[in-house]
């Protein structure tokens, strides 16, 4: 880490303020955005949850369409949640990685109007019914050209500084590199492909290229990037094995790609393309691995800080529940096991572990470490900090697991002949369950948003509302 | 390479997306292309290169008979959305016309309520799928507007949708749609009244639309509808002899004669 960033700096004398260099304030706007659209999020998952279970206290409200709630929750996630969190995160880490400004703040501040935009309308959109026919890809069809628009922007935004580093990039930038090109291009081919030019099993077979690129090549290599760079830094050490970053970087870009036929198993798609995008599959659980390793690895002898210190406890138990849910994926995608669990309720519980077990984790973890530094002062409550681990650690673990569980019932009752009913009546326990986790998980996201206000009051209070470039007194960070 | 901001931006970046786009996505989709000259000819060598079909062309004799249902049962409803047969001559292409438009729409409101994240239109060739919902998909079934983007789902809360034509009566469907638990108790389908006119009685053309939808899933099978009882597809009725069609006309009319007797 250190010395990735010395060589790349002909002159240590020269290292600018980093508080010049970040829109301090932006990273908040980003911070908040995304914050709020996690609460639409799991509002919207809630309703859906309460459906399923027949307690739907707007049951019949056009408005209130749990179908439609449905896809505002899963894009409200995608797009408002983790790609907010993500560019205030990236404001942050790239000009201090980069030691140079992004290419123009104006821009800056552009592409977050216009992403806000963006989002916004994708669900004003689908809550009046105009969703398109594509998971992830709901976004109606007349934002698409303007979401894919502000991608590039971002691209050409972070690029700039990136494109004037001089020497060998630290492992940080080659995941946002690649992330920055793969969004785009991700985007791009979900959004217009299975709209406009194929159709049919083909349209299957690039709509699952679309799912599953869009977690592995927009929110993995943003998610790993900013844990390359926030562990070393909060522990103060560099990554283990510089060898094993180059395997983990390679094998994800060269193996990630290839799975996207994964989600569409047994259907009319030909056969060999399925194989190949299952063992492609197995293949990454092994990079995974050497990722997960290499961690373990940075972390061996200050095992104390997992306990200690907050932001790295988040991280690490995302980088434990991304092992697990790799090491689920990589039974689940054989045929043996999509016979029984494709279409289930398995299938939910994976995807709810990587994308609020791992990502959503390091998220908070970032926001947990950043928050005190960017308004000036420590976390009002400490004990709200933990209060929002615990709920969200130990509800996601309820929730994955029961909805696991759940779909290896669903899926027996189904392959028994059971009439159709039945499978729904052994659901019902499952399905309550995952209510109350989903409330706990949002009961911690309460405490997260009161201690948050909190602080912020506390801030107001202690020093002015913070400005670009503004020096403060350094904060104690929560548990740091 | 393995380090540089070029190698990164061009191998990784760009490359192995290609890569995966050219194996993922082009492969399959020269794999279903047609050629202009096959369709000029009408033929394909494979049953799976078929060209995309228009919704006009995805109208069979058995969605139109499930259509005309809707204006029987309907007759109001239906009478303010679509009006009547204005060329009393020839009725065909007029009931075609507006079929074809139920479905559009049927199908926008489909994926608009996000019917297909808990109903798919896929049969496995495993798990017994095929004894529950009739014959494992087949690639030709989905070159068809209609699935553009292309519905296969990834998730079954609700049955299998893609043999649901034909299976239950318009009226089933309306009061399904209306309130789900008067017919399946415990379903944790929504309600959608706003696809009704305050009584399942009064579909709306949303309602039509849907109910349209739904009973083209499956339509254009030979075993259809399927359910036990009716194993023979009236596309198969349609080429018998008329001769032999009025006498079965007749057995049925003496059939009901016999019933209304009892």
């Amino acid at each position: 880490m250190s010395d990735a960033q010395a060589t790349s700096v002909q002159d240590i004398q020269e290292v600018p303020d980093p508080k010049t260099l970040v829109e301090e304030r932006l990273v908040i706007w980003y911070f908040l955005a995304a914050l709020t659209y996690l609460v639409i999020s799991m509002l919207g998952g809630l309703l859906m949850a309460f459906q399923l279970i027949n307690h739907n206290p707007f049951s019949g409200i056009e408005i209130f369409s749990p179908g439609r709630w449905r896809m505002v929750h899963t894009n409200a996630v995608a797009y408002g949640f983790i790609a907010n969190a993500f560019l205030g995160a990236l404001h942050w880490a790239v000009p201090r990685l980069t030691l140079q400004p992004v290419l123009s703040r104006k821009l800056s501040y552009f592409i977050f109007a216009a992403w806000q935009i963006v989002v916004l309308s994708t669900a004003v959109g689908l809550l009046l019914g105009q969703a398109q026919g594509l998971e992830w890809g709901e976004t109606p069809v007349w934002i698409d050209p303007v979401a894919l628009l502000g991608l590039a922007l971002v691209a050409v935004n972070f690029m700039a500084p990136i494109v004037k580093l001089k020497g060998p990039m630290y492992v940080t930038l080659w995941y946002f590199i690649a992330a920055f090109i793969w969004t785009f291009l991700t985007y791009a081919m979900g959004n217009f492909m299975p709209e406009y030019f194929v159709n049919g099993s083909s349209a299957g077979a690039v709509g699952g290229l679309f799912i599953h690129d869009l977690v592995g090549l927009f929110v993995t290599p943003i998610g790993w990037g900013l844990m390359y760079y926030f562990v070393p830094i909060i522990l103060k050490k560099p990554i283990w094995s510089h060898a094993l970053s180059i395997i983990g970087f390679w094998g994800l870009a060269f193996f990630y790609p290839l799975q996207g036929i994964h989600h569409f198993l047994y259907t009319p798609i030909p056969m060999f393309l399925q194989y190949g995008a299952v063992i492609s599959t197995i293949a990454v659980e092994l990079v995974v691995l050497t990722v997960v390793i290499n961690f373990f690895g940075t972390i061996w002898g200050d095992g104390r800080k997992a306990v200690e210190n907050l932001p790295i406890r988040w991280f690490y138990t995302g980088i434990v529940y991304y092992f697990l849910t790799c090491l689920q994926c990589s039974f689940q995608v054989t045929m043996t096991f999509q016979k029984l669990i494709h279409f289930t309720d398995w299938v939910v519980g994976h995807a709810h572990l990587v994308m609020f077990g791992v990502f959503s984790m390091w998220i908070f973890g970032v926001m947990t470490y950043l928050f005190p530094r960017l308004l000036g002062v420590a976390w009002y409550s400490k004990r709200l900090c933990q209060w929002h681990y615990w709920l969200s650690a130990g509800g996601i673990l309820v929730m994955a697991t029961d909805l696991i569980l759940g779909g290896i019932f669903q899926g027996y009752s189904w392959a028994a002949l059971f009439p159709w009913e039945e499978s729904i009546a052994i659901s019902i326990p499952f399905w309550m369950v995952r209510v109350v986790a989903g409330l706990a998980m949002f009961l911690g996201l309460f405490c997260f948003l009161f201690n948050l206000l909190m602080t912020w009051r506390l801030a107001l209070k202690t020093n002015a509302v913070p400005k670009t470039g503004q020096h403060r007194a350094e904060p104690v960070a929560a548990g740091a | 390479m393995f380090e540089s901001k070029s190698g990164i931006f061009l191998v990784a970046g760009l490359g192995f997306f290609f890569l995966a786009f050219l194996s993922n996505a082009i492969v399959p989709a020269l794999m279903y292309s047609v050629t202009d000259d096959e369709v000029e000819a009408g033929v394909s060598t494979n049953l799976a290169n078929q060209p995309e079909k228009t919704v006009e062309e995805l109208i069979n004799p058995n969605l139109r008979y499930q259509f005309e249902d809707l204006a029987m049962r309907f007759p109001e409803q239906f009478k303010e959305v679509y009006g009547t047969p204005e060329n009393a001559d020839n009725p065909d292409e007029w009931w075609n016309e507006k079929c074809a438009e139920a479905l559009t729409l049927g199908h926008k409101i489909y994926v608009g309520e996000g019917c297909w994240h808990c109903h798919s239109q896929f049969v496995r060739p495993v798990s017994n799928e095929s004894k529950r919902w009739g014959p494992v998909a087949k690639s030709e079934e989905y070159e068809n507007e209609l699935q553009r983007p292309v519905m296969f789902g990834t998730r079954r809360v609700g049955p299998d949708l893609s043999r649901e034509g034909g299976r239950r009566s318009n009226d089933w469907h309306a009061v399904h749609f209306f309130r789900p638990r008067d017919l399946s108790q415990n379903s944790p389908m929504p309600e959608y009244p706003w696809f009704f006119d305050g009584s399942p009685a009064k579909p709306n053309e949303r309602g039509l639309a849907i109910m349209t939808y739904v009973q083209w899933l499956g339509s254009w099978l030979e075993s259809y509808p399927l359910y036990e009882q009716y194993d023979e597809s009236s596309v198969l009725k349609m080429n018998i002899e008329l001769e032999d069609a009025e006498t079965v006309l007749q057995e049925i009319a003496a059939e009901q004669a016999g019933d209304s007797n009892d």
